[in-house]
C-alpha cells in the first residue's frame, strides 16, 4: 500500500500534447477515480503511472518514490484492462500465475497464490478453462484475479465494467467496492461513467481536453462544481443550466430567469452568492441538479431557501423512484425531480420549489464558477 | 398466399443448385484434366503414348518411367534421375522457408508491438521489395554471394530465398499482428515478461493460422522457383525446377515422354502434398485475416 503523487505531469504524441499538466495526490488506501468524456486522456494517464507510455516532464511517485523511468513489472503495480487481455492460449491459472511464473516463484507457492485469489473471486472452477470459453462476467473476475495476486501497492483499473451489460456492471461495481475496503490497497481507476466515480471513489479526478477540470471528494465534485463542465458532466439527469440575468432586488442579489414571451412570465429568484455583485446587470449561467428543483411537498424542508414559482409542465415522465418532469426555464428544458406520486399532468401549470441553497453560477464567458 | 410462392422459391433454388453444380463439375473436371493425363501417360510404355491416344488409359500398367524418372534417367550429362536433385530442393527449402517464417513473424511483431520512429518506412521499403522483378537483381546477387563465398552452394540459394521472402512474410505477420490486441501485450510486460518471452509465450501460440499460410506461400514459391535455381546453381546445388527441365531437354535420343510425366508428378509432388494437408488451414488463415484485418 502506498500514496500515489502525480506532478505537473505531461505527455505528447508527437506535436500534440494529450496531457497537459496534471497534479494529483492521493492517499495510502485511496481510491481515485479518473473521470472524463472519452478520448480526454484518462487511459493516456493511466498508462503513464504503469510505466506502459513514457512522460514528455513532469514526476510520478508511489509512496516516496519516484517510478519515472522504471519498468512497469518493477512499479509494484498490477492492471485491469477494459478488454481483460486475458492471454487466449493459457488457462486461467496460467493466467493468473503467468507473472510470478516470470519471476521464477515455484510451483508449490503459485499454486497456492492462485487457489488463495480463486476462493476469493469464487473462480475455483473455471481454473482449468481457457478464457474463450468464458462469459463476460467471469472473463471479468479473472483479470481481477491476476490482478489481485500480485498484491501491489497500486491497483489501476481501465474501465473494467464498460463491457458488462448493466445488471452484471453494478453487482462488480459493488464488489470492487467491497475488495477495495477489505483490502485497502490504493487504487486508481478509469470510467466515463459519472455515476460509477460517484459510488466508488473516495477522490474523484474530472479530465477534458488532457486538462484537470477539478479534482476533490465525490461530494465536493457533485456539489460544488468548479466550472461549467464538471457540472454538466457529474449527475444524471445533468445540472440544467439556464442563463439569467443578474439583478439588484430590495438591495439583495436576485437572478431573474426570462419567460417565454408567452404562457410563462420572467422568474426572479433570490440569490446571495457574493461574486454575483460583479456581473450586476449581466448574464450569469444559474445550475440547478433536478434534485434541488422539484415539487412543493418533496422540497427538502430543512432548505434555507426554498423559493415557489409556477412553471409550465412540459412532459411528465415516470420512472419509479421519481417523477420528472420538463419545463422550460430561461428558453432552455430543465428537469425537475419530482415524488414518484406527485399529482402533476403534462400541460398543467405547477408551482415548483427551487432550493436555492443548492443552486450555482457560472461566468458565461469562461466557464467558471462563481462563488 | 404464402405457400405458393414458398413453393416457388424451392423449386427456383432446385434450379439454380443444379445449374450451379454442373458449372462447379465442368471446372473440376477442366482444372483435373491435366492431372489424368499426366498421371495416365506416366504409367504407360513409351510406344503405347506415340501410337495411341493421349487420353487412353494404359493397356500394360508399368512404374518403370517412375523409377526412371528418380534414378536413373538422363540428368544433363549424369544418368542420376531426379533424386539428388529432389534432396537439394528439400535442404534449400526447409531452411529457407522457416527461417524467412521466423524472421518475418519476429518483423511483424517489431512493426506492430514495438514501433520506433520510422517503423513505417521500414515496412515500406520491406513491401518494395515484394514488387521488385527478380532479373533486376540477378547481377548484384551474384556479386553478393561471390563475395560471400556461396555461390553456387545450397546456402546461397537459401540466402537468395530467404532475402526475397522477408518481404512478404513480413507483410503476412505484420498485417496479422496489427490485429492482434496491443492490451496483451501490455499486460504481459507488467507480468514482467521480455521481448522474446512476450513474443514466444504469448504471440506465437496465436499465430498458426498466419503462420501456415506463410509456410505454404513460402514453399510453393522456393520450392516452384526457377529463375533464382537457374542462376545461381552449381552442379551439385542444382535444384528440382532445374533439374526437370535438364531432363526434358536431355537430347539424347528419343524423347520419353512418360518419364516426363512421371518427373514433373514427382517435382509437384510436394507442393501438392503441403497443399492437401494445410490448406483447410490455408484457407481458415486467409479468412482470419480478411475478418479481422
Ligand atoms: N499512441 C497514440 N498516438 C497518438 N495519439 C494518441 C495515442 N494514444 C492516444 N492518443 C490520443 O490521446 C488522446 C487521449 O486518449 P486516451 O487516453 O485513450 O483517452 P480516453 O482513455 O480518455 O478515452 C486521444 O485524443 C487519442 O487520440
Ligand atoms: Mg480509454
Amino acid at each position: 500500500m502506498a500514496s500515489l503523487t502525480i506532478e505537473n505531469l505531461r505527455k505528447n504524441y508527437g506535436a500534440t500534447e494529450v496531457l497537459k499538466g496534471i497534479d494529483i495526490e492521493i492517499d495510502d488506501g485511496g481510491f481515485l477515480v479518473l473521470v472524463g468524456p472519452s478520448g480526454c486522456g484518462k487511459s493516456t494517464l493511466l498508462n503513464t503511472i504503469a510505466g506502459l507510455e513514457e512522460i514528455t516532464s513532469g514526476d510520478i511517485k508511489i509512496g516516496p518514490k519516484s517510478v519515472s523511468g522504471l519498468h512497469p513489472s518493477k512499479r509494484d503495480i498490477a492492471m485491469v484492462f477494459q478488454s481483460y487481455a486475458l492471454y487466449p492460449n493459457m488457462t486461467v491459472a496460467q493466467n493468473i500465475s503467468f507473472g510470478m511464473e516470470i519471476r521464477g516463484i515455484d510451483k508449490s507457492e503459485r499454486e497456492a497464490a492462485i487457489q488463495k485469489v480463486a476462493d476469493m473471486l469464487q473462480i475455483g472452477e473455471l481454473l482449468h478453462r481457457k478464457p474463450s470459453q468464458l462469459s463476460g462476467g467471469q472473463r471479468q473476475r479473472v483479470a481481477m484475479g491476476r490482478a489481485l495476486v500480485r498484491d501491489p501497492q497500486v491497483f489501476l483499473f481501465d474501465e473494467p465494467l464498460s463491457n458488462l451489460d448493466a445488471k452484471l456492471r453494478v453487482d462488480m461495481r459493488t464488489e470492487i467496492k467491497r475488495l477495495h475496503q477489505r483490502m485497502g490497497t490504493t487504487i486508481v481507476y478509469v470510467t466515463h461513467d459519472q455515476i460509477e466515480a460517484l459510488t466508488l471513489a473516495t477522490k474523484i479526478a474530472v479530465l477534458k481536453d488532457g486538462y484537470l477540470q477539478q479534482f476533490g471528494t465525490p461530494a465536493e465534485v457533485y456539489n460544488d462544481p468548479e466550472n461549467m463542465f464538471v457540472a454538466d458532466f457529474m449527475g444524471s439527469p445533468s445540472m440544467n443550466l439556464i442563463e439569467a440575468t443578474v439583478r439588484e432586488e430590495n438591495g439583495k442579489a436576485a437572478i431573474q430567469i426570462a419567460g417565454d414571451g408567452a404562457g410563462a412570465g420572467d422568474i426572479t429568484l433570490p440569490a446571495n452568492t457574493p461574486g454575483l455583485r460583479d456581473h450586476m446587470g449581466g448574464k450569469v449561467m444559474f445550475g440547478i441538479r433536478p434534485e434541488a428543483l422539484t415539487d412543493p411537498e418533496g422540497a427538502d424542508r430543512t432548505g434555507a431557501d426554498i423559493i415557489q414559482q409556477d412553471c409550465l409542465i412540459e412532459v411528465v415522465e415516470p420512472a419509479g423512484s421519481d417523477t420528472f418532469a420538463v419545463t422550460r426555464l430561461g428558453g432552455v428544458e430543465a428537469i425537475a425531480r419530482l415524488r414518484a406520486d406527485a399529482d402533476i399532468h403534462a400541460g398543467q401549470t405547477a408551482p415548483l420549489a427551487f432550493n436555492m441553497t443548492k443552486a450555482v453560477f457560472f461566468d458565461p464567458k469562461t466557464t467558471a464558477r462563481i462563488r | 398466399m404464402s405457400a405458393p410462392s414458398q413453393d416457388n422459391a424451392v423449386k427456383g433454388s432446385i434450379i439454380t443448385r443444379a445449374i450451379i453444380y454442373v458449372v462447379l463439375i465442368l471446372f473440376v473436371i477442366y482444372y483435373l484434366l491435366p492431372l489424368y493425363v499426366m498421371l495416365v501417360n506416366s504409367v504407360k510404355p513409351l510406344e503405347e503414348i506415340r501410337s495411341g491416344n493421349m487420353m487412353e488409359f494404359p493397356k500394360v500398367w508399368t512404374l518403370e518411367p517412375w523409377r526412371a524418372a528418380w534414378s536413373y534417367a538422363q540428368i544433363g550429362v549424369e544418368p542420376s534421375g531426379l533424386r539428388p536433385y529432389f534432396i537439394n530442393s528439400i535442404l534449400m527449402v526447409v531452411p529457407a522457408v522457416l527461417l524467412s517464417t521466423i524472421l518475418g513473424a519476429l518483423n511483424g511483431y517489431v512493426l506492430t508491438k514495438w514501433q520506433f520512429k520510422g517503423h513505417g518506412i521500414v515496412f515500406g521499403l520491406l513491401l518494395l521489395s515484394c514488387f521488385i522483378p527478380f532479373q533486376i537483381v540477378l547481377i548484384p546477387m551474384a556479386r553478393v554471394l561471390g563475395f560471400l563465398g556461396i555461390s553456387g552452394t545450397i546456402p546461397g540459394l537459401v540466402l537468395v530465398h530467404l532475402i526475397y521472402g522477408i518481404g512478404f512474410t513480413t507483410l503476412f505477420f505484420r498485417n496479422y499482428y496489427a490485429a492482434f490486441p496491443t492490451e496483451l501485450v501490455r499486460a504481459a510486460q507488467i507480468d514482467g515478461a521480455g521481448f522474446f518471452q512476450i513474443f514466444w509465450r504469448i504471440l506465437l501460440p496465436s499465430s498458426a493460422p498466419i503462420a501456415v499460410v506463410t509456410i505454404i506461400w513460402q514453399f510453393t514459391n522456393v520450392w516452384n522457383d526457377f529463375l533464382f535455381g537457374a542462376s545461381f546453381s552449381d552442379f551439385d546445388s542444382v535444384p528440382m525446377t532445374v533439374a526437370l527441365n535438364n531432363l526434358v531437354s536431355s537430347s539424347t535420343g528419343v524423347k520419353e515422354y512418360n518419364v516426363h510425366f512421371a518427373g514433373a508428378i514427382l517435382a509437384a509432388l510436394p507442393t501438392l502434398i503441403v497443399y492437401i494437408v494445410s490448406g483447410r488451414y490455408f484457407v481458415r488463415g486467409l479468412m482470419a485475416g480478411a475478418v479481422k484485418g
